[in-house]
This record gives structure tokens, sequence and C-alpha cells, in this order.
């Protein structure tokens, strides 16, 4: 998951940077030949995409077991449903704590190691893989780790708070401690690919505003606040709205720490799709959950593509 | 003189926060990377070792049998056959779909390109849990819930790989084709024998996100896999630790089994995540 934030980087940079030809150049029209390249793509996306997209809301429509092959038209009854749900309502509310937890603890720490690693240190490339392994790895063996490190009795995480005088916490059997389990390893999970995007954009700032500002006498954490913060603005944004749309989906690192548990304390929005779709085989139920989810996303795509288009 | 102390106190004082950079950041990729270590570390140890406390760093003894006991409580060895082929199933498809799309979007000529391209890019804003029900559905109606096909036949298009493979696709000279087609050449001719070859650092940028993406995947699998036998490495891995809750020397065993492929790729081909991220623009 946390590639296609490597992914929509992608997209912004290019959106309006990118040379789609305007002029179009004059000569014979390849209409069969880019028929045929574009084909297999076209057909795979209208299977697997636009289909879904449709069949999915038609679907939060009906009630639907998925085995009898009928499904009924329920109206509204769905999203009337999820709202009186509280069990709905303590999702979403889980699903922000998440969100409200992991982004700017992510942002500050990997903006903090962008800006370590943007000085002269000695072994750069070698510090950079090791912030950046997490990332790469499967959120399932990294959620086998960490529920090893936070085992209540010989896990290493209590032994290390142990030493500072902090008596052992039930991480992941406590409901007040289990999300903030899921929030540490989420930002040890997925801090590094900030880290990546906020070096990239530190390298672009100019050297010379900052000669300029030590020979005004400014001091570092001047030339940090009034140089680097307002510079790095529209990377930190780009940054922000895409944390907050991947953290709003997870689903991997929470269905193996914590299954959700206990008592629902770490039940986020995707985990209580994948819950009614795949286990209680509500299709229309989930199918209107999904699209609610769908909606708190899409407001903050269309932040993000306003954002893009002050930014070009 | 005066001056000359003061140039001292400064570069006293330059090395001294250095010296405070160099271990907060040493300090911080060590407790990133410490993770790993202990992974590694506890899946060499016995459950005597284990159950300690306070925890002993090093094993009393390596043992390395751990890793056939994974193998032999669950078939480890059969999911990952099921991982590599998926995941290099899937990534071939994509070069091949993406590099053809991207051809067309970036040197062909016809009506309403631009916005059709627009419409590609569009589906990426599509998130996942939306896709996921139907998507299943549709597998189902196929009849191919639990079969490869399942794992492999929904990523085989990729909006995100045609969007970039196209803008590198851009970046040829176009003499460089022009060459070909008075030669006579085709436009499938053109793709494969010019653009392709050209191309390569964005095709393998694309071919490591892919194959790392699907290779890491897990709610697909876990939707659409039932048996033993088609299971991934990270489903079974999965279901390993449902079974083996405190079993820890099998579980961090079976954990570096399933990170190490992919710690081994990363680090080989670092060079690719950076240099896409430079393709991106913002470095320069």
């Amino acid at each position: 998951m946390s590639l296609n934030k490597f992914k929509n980087y992608f997209i912004s940079s290019y959106s309006s940077g990118g040379g789609v030809e305007k002029k179009q150049r004059k000569g014979k029209s390849d209409i069969l030949p880019a028929f045929a390249f574009l084909s297999p793509s076209l057909i795979l996306f209208v299977i697997f995409i636009l289909f879904p997209v449709f069949f999915s809301f038609y679907l939060s429509f009906q009630k639907w077991n998925m085995f009898s092959s009928e499904s009924t038209f329920v109206g509204l009854d769905n999203y009337i449903r999820l709202f009186s749900d509280p069990e709905f309502w303590q999702v979403l509310k889980n699903t922000l704590y998440y969100t409200l937890g992991t982004v700017p603890i992510n942002m500050a720490l990997s903006l903090f190691v962008a800006y370590l690693l943007n000085k002269q240190i000695a072994g750069k490339k070698i510090l950079r893989t090791m912030f950046f392994a997490p990332v790469v790895i499967s959120p399932v063996a990294a959620a086998v780790i960490w529920r090893w490190l936070y085992d209540p009795n010989f896990g290493i995480i209590n032994y290390a708070l142990s030493w500072v005088g902090i008596e052992s916490i039930n991480w992941l059997n406590d409901p007040d401690a289990a999300m903030i389990a899921v929030i540490i390893m989420g930002v040890w999970k997925t801090f590094g690919i900030n880290m990546v995007l906020f070096a990239a954009g530190l390298q672009a700032i100019p050297e010379h505003y900052y000669e300029a500002a030590e020979i005004d006498g400014a001091g570092r954490l001047s030339k940090f606040w009034n140089i680097t913060i307002p510079l790095l603005t529209p990377t930190t944004m780009f940054i922000l709205i895409m944390s907050m749309i991947a953290s709003l989906q997870v689903f991997d690192i929470v269905y193996v720490l914590t299954s959700g548990g206990p008592l629902g304390s770490t039940k986020v929005l995707v985990f209580y799709v994948y819950e009614h779709a795949f286990k209680f085989f509500e299709m229309g139920y989930a199918s209107a959950i999904s699209y609610v989810l769908f909606a708190i996303l899409f407001v903050f795509t269309m932040i993000q593509f306003k954002f893009m288009k002050v930014k070009f | 003189m005066k001056m000359k102390k003061n140039k001292q106190k400064k570069s006293l004082a330059k090395i001294s926060t250095s010296v405070v950079t160099h271990l907060g950041v040493y300090l911080l990729a060590f407790l990133t990377f410490a993770p790993f270590l202990w992974m590694v570390l506890t899946s060499f140890k016995d459950m005597g070792d284990i159950f300690q406390y306070p925890p002993k760093f090093l094993p009393e003894e390596f043992h390395f049998d751990n890793y056939s006991k994974v193998f032999d409580a669950a078939p480890f060895g059969r999911y990952y056959l099921n991982s590599i082929f998926v995941a290099v199933s899937v990534t071939i498809g994509q070069l091949i779909t993406c590099s053809m799309a991207a051809y067309a979007f970036a040197r062909l000529k016809f009506k309403g390109r631009d916005p059709l391209f627009y419409l590609f890019l569009a589906t990426m804003m599509i998130p996942f849990n939306v896709t996921m029900i139907p998507g299943f559905m549709v597998l189902h109606w196929f009849g191919w819930i639990d079969t490869y096909q399942a794992l492999i036949v929904p990523g085989l298009a990729s909006a995100f790989g045609t969007f970039l493979l196209r803008q590198f696709f851009m970046t040829i000279p176009k003499e460089l084709e022009e060459a070909a087609v008075i030669d006579g050449a085709n436009k499938l001719q053109v793709l494969w024998k010019i653009i392709i070859p050209n191309a390569k650092p964005a095709l393998a940028t694309l071919a490591i996100f892919t194959f790392m993406g699907v290779f890491n995947d897990f709610i697909w699998a876990l939707i659409v896999v039932n048996t033993e036998e088609m299971r991934t490495v990270q489903l079974g891995l999965a279901v390993f630790r449902d079974r083996y809750l405190t079993q820890w020397d099998l579980l961090m065993a079976g954990s570096v089994t399933a990170i190490l492929p992919i710690l081994i790729v990363f680090f080989i081909s670092q060079k690719y995540f950076i240099k896409g991220i430079t393709l991106s623009g913002l470095k320069d």
C-alpha cells in the first residue's frame, strides 16, 4: 500500500509538466494501432475498475448475501443502518484516531531525519537504506515482528521501558494501549517513504538562500523556520494529503497485529468492510461502508488536486 | 589574533554540533533497524532462550534448525513458489501492457488520446476498497476463485505503470524512430526495437515497484484464496501466526523467510528507487 504513495507522487509532479502535446502534428491518424496497443489495458480496466465502481454503488442499495441468486432492493436502508450503527461510529473514530495519531508524528519524524541526512553525514547511503527498509518489507511480516516486540511478558519494548521505570504495558490486549501500539508500528513502517520525499524537497532548495541568510547572521533555527519550512510547503502539503489518504485505508498491519481487537478498539474502516463482506457476507452493507469511505477519500483527493493546480 | 581565536571557537562549535547530529542520526537509524536485528536473533534461539527475562540478546546456541522446522510446520516452499510465480507473471504482464499503452499515449496520433489518458490517470484515484467486493464477484463469476488467474489477471494492467513509461518514452528522441520507419518498421517493431531498449531504467523501476507490491500484497490474496496450496507467502505467514501464536522461534524464522528476498531485491535495486524519484523531477 505504501508504494502507492510513490505512485501518486509521480502523477502529481508530472500532471502539468508532462508534455501532453497540445498541437497534434498533421498526418494520418494511428487509430487502428492505437486501439490494438490500448485494448489489453482498456479491457482490464473496464472489468476490474470501472465496472466494480458502478456495481459497488448499485450493491450499496441492495441486500444480498452473495450465495442466493437474488438480491433485494432496499433503497437507502444500508446507509440508514450505517449511520445508526454505534459500531460504525466507533470504527470511524478509530480510523480517525489512527490517522491523526500517525500522520503528524510520521511527518515530524520524516522531516527531521531528512533534514539531518541533508547535512554532511558519514555513511549517508547506509543510513538511508536503514530508514527505508521498513517501507519495502511486507506489512504481514512486519506485524508479526512487532507482536513479538510488544509481548507483555518477554517483549523487548516493555523491557526497555522498565529501565525508565514504566511498568509493563499489555500493548495488544489493553483497549487503551492497542491503538497506540498500531500507531507506533504504522509510523515505523511508513516514515521512510516520506523521508525520501522530504529529502528530494530539501535538495531542491537553492543553497544561496541559506548563504544569504548566514550573511545576515541567521542561526540554524532561524534558517530552518524562515527558509526551509516555507520553501518546503508544497512538498509538505503533498505529503500531508497522501499520508492522510493512506492512513485512512490502513488494513494489513491491523489485521495481523490486533485483528481489530481488543474489544474492537483497533477496528478500522477497511477492516469493517472486509469483515461485513467476507465474514458476514453482507455485500450490500459492506458496499455502503466502502462508499462512505470513498466519499471521505474523495474529499482529500480533491483537496490534493486543487493544491496541485496551485503548485503548477 | 582575536579573529583567529573566534574562528577556532566557531569551528569547535561546528564540530560539536556535527558530532551530536551524527550520534542522533545513528541512534535513530539503529532504532529503526533494531526490529530486524531482534527478529534475526530471535529466529536462532530456542524457546528456553526466548522466554527469559530480562531478555538475552544473543542466543545461547544458534539454532539453524528453526528454519527447517518452519518449512516442516507449513509448506512455505509452496507459498514461495506461488508468490514468485504470481509476482513474476504480474510484473511481466504489466511491462507488456503498460509499454503498449504508454507507446500509444506517447507517440500515436488519434482522436481523444489525451482525454483517454486522463481517464486512465483518474482510475488511480479510486481506492481499492471500493473495487474489492465487485472485483471478487467478477472472479467468482469467471470461476477463478482460488486460482492463479485470480491473483494475476486483475493486476495485469496498471495506470501508474502506463503513466511512468509514457513520461519516459516521451523523452526518447523521435529521430531514432524515424530512421526505423524509413527502413519500413511497423509500430510494433518500433516499440520493440527502438523504444524498449532505450527505456530500460524506466522499465526496471516499474518492474521493481510491481514485483515488490505484488510479493507483499496481502488483502487480495486473503479474499480470493481458500486452499493451502494457493496461499502466497504473506497469506501463509498470517495463517501461520494464527496457528503458532507464541511460538516465537518459528514465527521469527518465518518472518525472516518472508522478508529476506524483498530486502535483497531492495538493496540491489536501490538506485532505481532513487532514480524513480529523480525521474519525478523534484530533484532538479
